[in-house]
């Protein structure tokens, strides 16, 4: 559906966007994740025709973006971050007039307009000024803004940010629905945002792809592994690392904090070996006391963390 | 070209003219003024005619179309909005165009009210048709063309104020070129071509019922030369 070829964009020395391709297949919801400021809105502003790529190509359905971006345009709904909508139009007349400019018959239109109000939940604000609705009601109007033509691809900037919880949750049910029958990518910068919603996950850091997998493959895959915390005494961390790294099935190990004074560390194994019984009978053995053992697999956060570098720029 | 969504951008902008408080105070603030400059002469001389109008609506009209045009592009740069018009399938060029539209139709608005000048006139004399005919067609085309220029102002920057500012200043500079004190000033050289740059000679000879192509040509050249820099400003600078 969507195919992206060694895209760059360049802000004078910043390169907001480095090289990336990636293709988008029908029916996915696709989340495209990032610290802020990894390129994710450039990225998007480039699908959309907003942006030129400075290198690269876009295609769209059958369109190449440089080329034909009016015809792309038309095959995409594009909500961009905070939904920036006419704040002195009401609601009706704003929809009315986006139907227009998407070349929805005027006989349809009103049919149309109350189908999607219904969908984004905007029946009671049909008559109120955009720039008086909660930014909840906003984001929503721009929802139905960008689906009023029922495209075929839906991309959504950050579509949930600045919400409170449960419209959150309200947002990303939407978005489900949607993604039952059409495209969608979204952006967002919050991981449990991609698990809940996203059957697939593209992570971007500093404008190049760190990860491009099934949701699923990124959470239980192979190489990613669990984690074992490890609480000990009576051994300093070099003696303790030497005898462990040797036991099988542990990939690392990592001197951690601890503000009892107790040597702390993390044992990183792979999914298949669980490590804990020879850990255990290897301490008992040297006679070392154990305070805490605890098995985690990897979570999605570790793994963003760990393929954007533990997010050192991201303060 | 399509101009279908040129024509709904501008109908959606000359709704939103009236949306906001502005509209209506740049109608009663240049009725005011219009009228004032009117009556002024209106029992005076005793002539039948609508000179004294006419003869100062460059300068009226530089300060208040610009006003109403300032928002334009500049407002929806400032909001955001401007990334939501431009991932419409429109082009550049039909956004530019609707909203010029928007606001020449929106000029012709803020004229209407005037004919009840024209009306007067007639009622107590029996003034020539052809300058006051000429006048309004001079007077809308005018209006487009500073609109044209307020637009162009108004894409350069995210600040309704800068583009305001730029707009009166521009629109003046264009009808001072053309005062006679002005010229005396320039070199001899020089004098014809800025006489042709100025909108003050081309303005006057249609609103004295001269109806001269070359005129018309004049602020048609100026209206596609502003919106064609519109556009390219809106294009370039993402």
């Amino acid at each position: 559906m969507i195919t992206v070829n060694n895209l760059t964009k360049r802000f004078g020395d910043l390169v907001a966007v480095n090289d990336i391709s990636f293709a988008i297949r029908k029916g996915e919801i696709t989340g495209l994740l990032g610290p802020n400021g990894a390129g994710k809105t450039t990225t998007l502003r480039m699908l959309t025709c907003y942006l030129a790529p400075d290198a690269g190509s876009v295609v769209v359905g059958d369109y190449l973006a440089s080329m034909n971006p009016i015809e792309v345009r038309r095959i995409i709904g594009y909500l961009p971050e905070s939904a920036p909508l006419y704040a002195d139009m009401i609601v009706y007349d704003y929809l009315w007039y986006v139907g227009q400019i998407r070349e929805i018959p005027a006989e349809t239109l009103p049919t149309r307009i109350r189908e999607i109000a219904n969908v984004c939940g905007l029946a009671e604000v049909m008559h109120k000024n955009i720039g008086d609705l909660s930014k909840g009601y906003k984001q929503r109007v721009g929802l139905a803004h960008a689906m009023i033509h029922d495209p075929e691809i839906l991309i959504l900037d950050e579509p949930t940010s600045g919400l409170d919880p449960n419209q959150i949750v309200e947002i990303r049910n939407v978005i489900k629905e949607i993604g039952k029958r059409k495209t969608v990518i979204l952006s967002t910068h919050i991981l449990s945002e991609v698990e809940a919603t996203c059957d697939r996950v593209i992570i971007i850091d500093r404008g190049k792809i760190a990860a491009d997998s099934t949701t699923r493959e990124l959470t239980e895959g192979g190489d990613t592994g669990n984690s074992v915390t490890l609480r000990v005494s009576g051994v300093e961390f070099g003696t303790l690392a030497d005898a462990i790294r040797r036991l099988d099935g542990v990939s690392d190990i990592r001197e951690a904090v601890d503000r009892e004074g107790l040597t702390a560390a993390n044992v990183l194994t792979g999914t298949a070996s669980d490590v804990r019984p020879s850990i255990f009978r290897l301490i008992a053995d040297k006679g070392w006391t154990l305070y805490e053992m605890k098995q985690e697999q990897q979570t999605l956060e570790n793994i963003f963390r760990k393929l954007t570098r533990g997010g050192e720029h991201e303060a | 070209m399509k101009l279908d969504g040129s024509l709904i951008i501008m109908k959606k902008e000359l709704r939103s003219y009236f949306y906001s408080p502005v509209a209506y105070i740049v109608i009663a603030a240049f009725l005011v003024l219009s009228g004032y400059l009117f009556f002024d002469t209106f029992f005076l001389f005793g002539r039948s005619e609508l000179r004294g109008f006419f003869e100062l609506l460059p300068i009226t009209f530089s300060i208040f179309i610009p006003a109403l045009t300032m928002r334009l592009f500049a407002e929806e740069k400032h909001s955001g909005s401007f990334e939501i018009l431009m991932t419409l399938p429109v082009t550049t060029l039909e956004a530019v165009l609707g909203k010029f539209l928007g606001a020449t139709a929106f000029v012709g608005i803020m004229l209407a009210p005037t004919l009840f000048y024209a009306i007067s006139v007639a009622l107590v004399g029996s003034p020539d048709i052809g300058p006051i005919v000429g006048g309004y067609l001079g007077a809308l085309l005018l209006g487009a063309t500073f609109a044209a220029i307020g637009i162009f102002a108004s894409t350069f920057t995210k600040n309704q104020i800068i583009a305001l500012i730029v707009g009166v200043l521009a629109c003046f500079l264009l009808t001072l070129f053309g005062l006679d004190r002005f010229k005396m000033l320039m070199p001899s050289a020089l004098v014809g071509v800025v006489e042709y740059l100025s909108v003050s000679g081309h303005f006057h000879s249609i609103e004295r019922g001269v109806v001269d192509s070359r005129d018309i040509v004049y602020f048609l050249s100026v209206i596609a030369l502003a919106l064609m820099g519109s556009v390219h400003v809106l294009d370039e600078r993402r």
